[in-house]
């Protein structure tokens, strides 16, 4: 029997786990905490690349390789759909100043170099990637540069400040003498690492700012990337696993006499919740688990949750005693002396990550070590966490990191890693472990269902006094890292909230922790999004009680912040702000907005809807404006905008997990549906010029998007809608 | 032993007959453009050709299949085939790619039929799901395809 005691975290020492919470994260600045450390390293692309037609490749630093055929740029974050592979590179050649079309991008491995200065672990997450590298990668390109350039100085005996790089060149102009970058390396790898780098100002920029097409985008157009579920390895073995259905309980017992005597099958292990058949092909063992496996389970205390449990649960938080998690001026004293409070209850539902690949890992474990091809989010971890489970020290264990086939804050988790280290040990050979689907949708780390009660005081006139906003919601971090679950406040619980730059002169937010019998986790923009549906609606629900314009509301809540008034502006010419609708025979239309800030972005975004007579609800239009200071690459933080809104709107309008049992009720898309091709709306997207600090992409367009369409919905009906999802309102016209 | 006609070679497979094709391709030819999402028709993610027309990998099982020609992501090609290719790239489609290979193959199959869509047909024929929303490039590409 193997106890691979989920979660894994909880058997961390306290004093290693990263010591820092998501909030922390945002506020470390990559200027003062990354390092460029240069110096004769192997990286990703030189053991990796040791295909013998091509020059070799000359490592110059921790990112970077050049051979006369090729630059080679190491790449610390996991490509996850979100552009990294493509837009980190375009940060060294910055500098570097290369031929762009010899770049190619290589998956860093686990290392000291290749840690994530914002989470202090190799880890993405968090929209961190590109504000975390912004300076590190220009300074290791630009370091990369003058290295070759004293190179051929060196060569031809000139002085370094009369020899010019440039596209992938060093030349001397009085002597007519020019080399390649490639010729160059193999000197200029031997060079000191210069102490003090320039760095290009901003208006001489080529390479950041322009659409470059992504360098991952044509493997993924004719089969060939290779996701964490295509590893081939000699001798592997396929695996799949049934984990108890109910959370928290445990394997009571497995007959497994009929499968072991399938051809094919390898062996049946027993975990401490969980049982798997390590197969010759994953159907064989798929097929195997499903017919000829049949377990028992001790379904352990959350047997008896559902949803209205779950329900009647929050509802209870909100009278329990709270921690207070941010509190300015007088927030008391604001809704007693108000003229008006405006007060409204708000909920969201559990929520499921569906990566469209599900979990999986590949491992293989040998006395010296273990080796997994990991599609996950925090390599970090692996090497903290298996070590424990193995045997083995952590220098021993290694992390290759193949595309991932989306993740959204569900591949920071590794239950799935231990799982399979486990079995390639049990079997001595090295095993892919596959969740099917049903599997992935059952055991997922759920965003959280949350409660809040906001109550607003005004004064006579209008003016917003007062805000007191209570969460109540299970928390992620005292599961994941208990040491960031400070004094009872979880920070990524109620980010969102005080945080906004909304002139509003008394605010208190707090926090009640309700665990619900169902494992949370993070899930693209975390407590944004959940805290911007109840802020983003409360704030509309003012604008209807004082009978103003909800955008001229935000625009006089947001008065002295100019970054935030420029998004606001833009959205009401993007969005034909208070211009009249088309009207659709039988239907009723409307507009709403919403306004958020989060991961050093600052989004707005308007929805149209039509909500027919009959009920059912269509979002025609939705119109998206960033403000993410500089822009990387456009092309991807425009593809990244879309694919958050309806990230955000599949669970604005349909989705939700149920509980019934202490277990999922759903198990597939029939059940968790997403929207096709014939439910989307148009969508409009302008990014601003911004000379603001560089800001994250991949989530900050979440957030908005549900109370956009709530608040439009309302425009359209007189309905304000405080749970989500919106399907489970009947919008029927009465 | 069965034998199989895939990518436009005959190969044989040790399988039993209620195999999806899915898996006789990804875990016994090893051809793993073609994708698991769902194993329940759902989400199109295994689409390959069989005769040419679009179908869900995971819900054939392999005895059904015959002798007819499967066509798989890695053995894609021809005139249309290399338009939709080019278009997915000029239109930057894919963001993590997992749903591609799918969205690929169906939107051949629908280009075949219908060499310039409708806004209507495009919404019917390309029913797969894909979670990080490329569905507006998807269309764009299917457009830029179609040369309209
Ligand atoms: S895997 Fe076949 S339709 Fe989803
Ligand atoms: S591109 Fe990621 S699922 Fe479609």
């Amino acid at each position: 029997m193997i106890d691979h005691n989920t979660p894994p975290f909880a058997r961390i020492p306290a004093n290693q786990i990263i010591n820092l919470t998501r909030r922390a994260f945002l506020k470390v600045s990559a200027a003062s905490t990354g390092s460029l450390v240069l110096g004769c390293h192997v990286c990703a692309a030189t053991l990796a690349g040791a295909a013998v037609r091509k020059p070799p490749l000359v490592p110059v630093n921790a990112w970077l390789s050049i051979s006369p055929a090729e630059i080679v740029i190491a790449v610390a974050n996991s490509e996850m759909g979100q552009g990294v592979f493509t837009a980190l590179p375009m940060l060294v050649a910055e500098e570097l100043d290369c031929d762009w079309s010899l770049v190619r991008a290589e998956m860093a491995p686990l290392g000291p170099d290749y840690v994530n200065p914002m989470f202090g672990g190799m880890a993405t997450g968090g929209s961190t990637s590109i504000r975390a590298a912004f300076l590190p990668l220009r300074r290791a390109g630009a370091a990369a540069r003058m290295m070759l350039v004293a190179a051929a100085a060196q060569a031809w005996r000139v002085r370094a400040e009369d020899c010019v790089a440039g596209e992938g060149f060093v030349s001397h102009a009085a002597s007519f003498r020019r080399a390649s970058y490639g010729a160059l390396a193999p000197a200029a790898a031997r060079m000191a690492v210069p102490g003090e780098v320039a760095l290009r100002e901003r208006k001489a920029w080529r390479v950041i700012g322009r659409p470059i097409p992504r360098l991952d985008i044509p493997a993924k157009t004719d089969g060939s990337a290779v996701f964490g579920i295509d590893v081939r390895l000699p001798g592997m073995l396929y695996a799949a696993i049934r984990q108890c259905p109910v959370f928290g309980g445990t394997l009571a017992g497995v007959d497994d006499a009929a499968a072991r005597r399938e051809p094919g099958v390898i062996a049946v292990v027993p975990f401490k919740d969980a049982v798997a058949v390590v197969a010759q092909t994953w159907w064989c063992a798929q097929s195997t688990l499903a017919h000829k496996v049949a377990t028992s389970w001790t379904p352990g205390p959350a047997a008896g949750n559902d949803d209205a449990a779950i329900v009647k649960a929050l509802q209870d938080g909100l009278t329990r005693p709270a921690t207070i998690a941010a509190d300015r001026g007088d927030v008391d004293g604001a809704i007693k002396t108000a003229a008006r409070v405006i007060e409204a209850e708000y909920r969201v539902p559990f929520l499921a990550h569906a990566a469209m690949e599900p979990m999986n890992c590949t491992a293989r474990v040998t006395p010296d070590g273990c080796e997994v091809w990991a599609p996950t989010q925090g390599q970090g971890l692996y090497a903290r966490v298996l070590p424990e489970f193995l045997a083995l020290k952590p220098e021993q264990i290694k992390v290759n990191t193949p595309f991932l086939g989306g993740s959204f804050g569900r591949r920071f988790e590794i239950d799935f890693g231990i799982q399979a280290a486990l079995l390639a040990k049990q079997v001595g050979r090295p095993v892919q472990l596959i969740w099917s689907r049903e599997e992935d949708m059952q055991h997922d780390v759920y965003r959280p269902a949350a409660m809040a009660r906001v109550q607003v005081a005004l004064e006579r006139g209008g003016r917003l006094t007062g805000w007191r906003h209570r969460v109540v919601s299970p928390s992620i971090m005292a599961r994941l890292f208990p040491n960031a679950f400070k004094d009872g406040i979880d920070q990524s619980a109620v980010e969102g909230i005080a945080d906004q730059p909304y002139a509003v002169p008394a605010l208190r937010v707090e926090y009640v922790r309700q665990e619900l019998g169902v494992p949370v986790g993070f899930w693209r923009s975390v407590g944004h999004g959940i805290n911007a549906f109840a802020v983003e609606s409360m704030i509309d629900e003012v604008a209807a009680a004082l009978g103003e314009d909800p955008l001229r509301l935000h625009r006089d809540l947001v008065a002295r912040e100019d970054r935030a008034i420029g998004v606001i502006n833009q959205l009401a010419a993007l969005s034909g702000w208070g211009k009249p609708l088309d009207p659709v025979a039988g239907a009723r239309r409307g507009r709403g907005m919403a306004f958020h800030a989060a991961f050093g972005s600052l989004v707005g975004e308007a929805a149209e809807v039509t909500v027919f007579d009959d009920g059912r609800l269509r979002v025609d239009r939705v119109f998206a404006v960033i403000d993410c200071g500089p822009v990387v690459n456009p092309d991807t933080v425009d593809a990244q905008l879309r694919g958050a809104i309806v990230f955000g709107l599949n669970a604005a309008l349909v989705q939700k997990i149920g509980i019934a049992g202490g277990r999922v009720t759903t198990a597939n898309f029939d059940g968790f549906p997403l929207l096709t091709m014939a439910g989307m709306p148009e969508i409009v997207v302008k990014i601003l010029d911004s000379a603001g600090p560089v800001g994250g992409v991949g989530e900050a367009g979440t957030p908005p998007i549900a109370p956009a369409v709530t608040n439009a919905i309302f425009a359209a009906t007189g309905r304000r809608l405080r749970s989500l999802p919106i399907s489970d309102h009947d919008l029927t016209r009465r | 032993m069965l034998t199989l006609q895939v990518n436009g070679r005959s190969v044989k497979v040790e399988a039993a007959g209620d195999t999806p094709l899915l898996w006789v391709l990804r875990d016994l030819l090893d051809l793993t453009g073609t994708k698991y999402g769902c194993g329940a028709g759902l989400c199109g993610a295994c689409t390959v050709h069989v005769e040419g027309r679009p179908v869900r990998s995971c819900s054939v099982p392999i005895e059904t299949v015959g002798d007819q020609a499967i066509t798989t992501i890695e053995g894609l090609s021809g005139a249309t085939a290399d338009r939709v290719k080019a278009a997915w790239i000029a239109e930057q489609v894919p963001q993590c790619g997992y749903c591609q290979s799918g969205m690929i193959m169906a939107a051949v199959g629908l280009l075949t039929d219908h060499s310039n869509p409708s806004a209507s047909e495009i919404d019917t024929a390309m029913s797969n799901l894909c979670r990080c929303g490329t569905y507006d490039r998807v269309r764009k590409a299917i457009y830029r395809a179609a040369g309209s």
